[in-house]
């Protein structure tokens, strides 16, 4: 994990006076809201329908067992009690004073964490695979170059107002765990024939109301020039992104009236620029000095094979399944990748509570080499456990109520906050999820329907992702009445697609009941339980599914 | 108004900034609008005293590639603080074409944007905001000093940079 030093202290703790003093203008009258609102969103704070919101910076989803016991005191003492986790791998507290944000990003700054950037038309905090370092696909950790851009894009002069907020993303597998080709930049790292590393590149990705997939303009950017590059991509977008609408103000917006030709001509033109200047070209030593933060922990020599681990699962059904779903397969031969489903049926999902977050720092603290990791699923991570300690760390989880045995399945839902939380939602998600889980509640029938991601968002910005669900829905405002649209289809991973509406929108009495029907005919057409519902959806097309849905009508 | 430049408040400000339709004066150095100074480039090269152009955000510098090293000021408009157009074209100025002259902020200049402007290679700002003209006088400007990207103006090393090739500070100065 990257460990601070004394300047990366200094710039925290700097910030955290400039935006005390910010506070300070404003309480005081001296900013208006108006004037305030940009220097407040810099730094994460919101003004939503109840309280202010702050979102907490969690660079690519990593944390630590002493940053997430900040957290849970940081809700105990100044929120209720728990706190919500982001698609984007961050923390959001709802219930926050004012007058209280300095104290909690000083607090925030004494364990190394901060709030900057995670709001704003600004470069948001770079995400990854939250697998990274674990994952046995990967060819490198990717949080290197996610966290060499995030030192890079911290309060950059030339970057601080764009048109729009601006999304990086970063994987090392081929498997995209990260939803890379949904974000403004899309890093894949990879090697080429001559073994070196570098990277395909993606822009314009982006979900909102305009849903677009990345295209891509780099098959190979040498490593040495990641910042060269994504500085001449960001110059690109801020002179000549639209400025006049804000729903038009995303670089996929540019990149779609433009041409990805064009674009792509004017970025390797003002990247030869920019590397011929050579300031932005990356030391191989600085390279290694910020690998050597991730390098791997001390792993034991184990056998592949655990037989503690074996004699559990034949024991225990319920550990079973928490290992068929919630385990998966590490890197080094022993270890187990588990996933803390954030999804019990009933809660809110991707919400913890302060002891909950206490619990899952004591168990990474035991069994993970102190690592958490945050997921833009909303779920968390622990990425090196033992296969032999996975039998007690799922009954801690157990005794928790996180151990659902859900990751991947129908129940482990994405909601944005809704309008239970949200100024922009038009409809409530979290409800929804909520009577979904509870409808699906059988795990033996999850387990029947295998892989189906629902993601649900509250209004057309989409922060739940409901574009890139197999089944997405979307909250939408009719004469006061809230009302849900479903699309089919949608993908986030590297088969990337954007689902299709599949017709009228349904109540929200309704919406559960046409969710059923969904499901009830995938699992009627698809050719076998091997045949996951985003597959059998692409070979069937919506036809039977629409028919399903609206034949009585 | 004030007129804040290489780290001061300066009160004489030899130019005259003109514009679309205000006639020439016949002397003293005058900045005009860009498609101006583009239409009337031929006729500017005969005048014995220096020369300025006004870019307004979105203007961009197309046009004037061959113009900009014999220009003594560029002005760059901030229509609003949240439009940052001119961030970029500042720096272009600076590091692509190597200007030397005079890169003056106009408009909606604030002082929570102040460093990023004068890291982006401002000298000079034209300030409207009494808060801002106050807050400068007095010094009460709190802005991070330290930060993690090399931009257009000389910096050093923070003694804190731990090898670090892009670490820059702004001790000691705005």
């Amino acid at each position: 994990m990257y460990r601070y030093d004394e300047f990366d202290r200094q710039f925290v703790a700097e910030r955290v006076e400039e935006f005390r003093d910010q506070v300070a203008r404003r309480l005081s009258g001296e900013l208006t809201e108006d004037e305030f609102k940009p220097l407040r969103l810099m730094n994460g704070v919101y003004l939503q329908l109840h309280a202010y919101m702050l979102r907490i910076a969690i660079p690519y989803g990593t944390l630590n067992s002493r940053k997430l016991r900040r957290l849970a005191h940081i809700a105990r003492r100044y929120d209720r009690g728990f706190g919500h986790f982001t698609t984007r791998q961050n923390l959001q507290f709802n219930w926050i004073k004012l007058e209280e944000v300095p104290e909690i990003l000083k607090e925030l700054a004494e364990v190394e964490m901060h709030a900057i950037q995670t709001s704003g038309n600004c470069i948001r905090n770079v995400s990854a695979d939250h697998f990274a370092g674990a994952a046995a696909d990967e060819i490198a950790d990717p949080r290197v170059y996610a966290e060499i851009l995030r030192q890079w894009s911290s309060l950059h002069p030339e970057f601080t107002f764009l048109p729009r907020k601006f999304k990086i993303a970063v994987v090392a597998a081929e498997a995209d765990r990260a939803a890379i080709q949904v974000h403004d930049i899309g890093l894949q790292v990879k090697r080429n024939e001559a073994g070196e590393t570098g990277f395909a590149v993606w822009v314009g990705g982006g979900l909102g109301r305009t849903p677009m997939i990345g295209r891509k303009v780099r098959d190979f950017l040498p490593e040495a020039e990641l910042l060269s590059y994504c500085e001449a991509i960001l110059r690109v977008y801020n002179m000549h992104g639209r400025r006049d609408n804000k729903y038009k103000a995303r670089l996929k917006i540019l990149v779609h009236e433009t041409g990805v030709d064009e674009i792509a001509r004017d970025i390797e033109a003002e990247y030869e620029d920019i590397r011929a200047r050579g300031a932005l070209t990356m030391p191989q030593e600085e390279i290694a000095r910020i690998r050597a933060y991730f390098a791997p922990p001390a792993f034991a020599e184990l056998p592949a094979r655990s037989s503690a681990f074996e004699a559990a699962k034949a024991d225990s059904r319920s550990f079973a399944r928490f290992v068929e779903r919630n385990v998966a397969p590490h890197r080094v031969p022993g270890y187990g990748i588990v996933t803390i489903s954030l999804k019990a049926i009933g809660a809110p999902p991707g919400d913890a509570t302060a002891e909950q977050m206490e619990l899952i720092a004591d168990l990474a603290e035991r069994y993970s080499f102190d690592e958490v990791r945050v997921s833009h699923e909303q779920n968390l991570v622990l990425p090196h456990v033992r296969l032999d300690d996975i039998p007690a760390v799922h009954a801690a989880l157990a005794e928790a109520d996180l151990a659902t045995p859900n990751a991947g399945l129908v129940t482990d839902i994405i909601a944005c906050p809704g309008l239970d939380y949200c100024s922009l939602a038009n409809a409530r998600s979290i409800p929804v999820a909520q009577r979904i889980a509870e409808r699906f509640a059988d795990i033996e029938r999850q387990k029947e329907i295998g892989e189906l991601k629902i993601k649900i968002s509250g209004c057309i910005n989409a922060c739940g992702h409901h574009h890139v669900g197999h089944i997405g829905i979307l909250g939408v405002d009719r004469k006061g009445e809230e009302f849900y649209q479903i699309t089919l289809g949608g993908s986030g991973d590297e088969t990337c697609s954007i689902g299709e509406i599949v017709g009228k929108g349904f109540s929200s009495d309704e919406v559960v009941g046409a969710v059923e029907t969904i499901v009830e005919t995938y699992l009627r057409l698809r050719e076998g339980p091997q045949e996951t519902f985003l597959s059998a959806f692409r070979r069937l097309g919506e036809a039977p599914f629409r028919e399903a849905l609206y034949a009585d009508a | 108004m004030a007129l804040y430049r290489n780290g001061s408040f300066v009160a004489d400000d030899p130019w005259r900034i003109l514009g679309a339709d205000e006639a020439l004066p016949a002397e003293g150095p005058v900045a005009l609008p860009k498609a101006r100074f583009i239409a009337e480039r031929d006729g500017l090269a005969g005048r014995n005293a220096p020369l300025g152009v006004v870019i307004e955000a979105g203007e961009g510098l197309d046009g004037l590639e061959d113009d900009i090293n014999r220009l003594s000021l560029v002005v760059l408009t901030f229509p609003k603080y949240t439009d940052g157009r001119n961030y970029s074209t500042a720096r272009i100025l600076r590091e692509r074409f190597g200007y030397r002259g005079e890169l003056r902020a106009i408009g909606n200049v604030l002082r929570d944007q102040l460093r990023f402007m004068l890291r982006c290679g401002f000298d000079a700002l034209e300030i409207t905001h009494e808060g801002t003209i106050a807050a400068l006088r007095d010094g009460r400007i709190n802005l991070v000093s330290l930060h993690y990207q090399p931009a257009s103006r000389d910096e050093a090393a923070p003694p804190t940079a731990g090898g670090h090739p892009w670490r820059r500070s702004s001790a000691g100065r705005l």
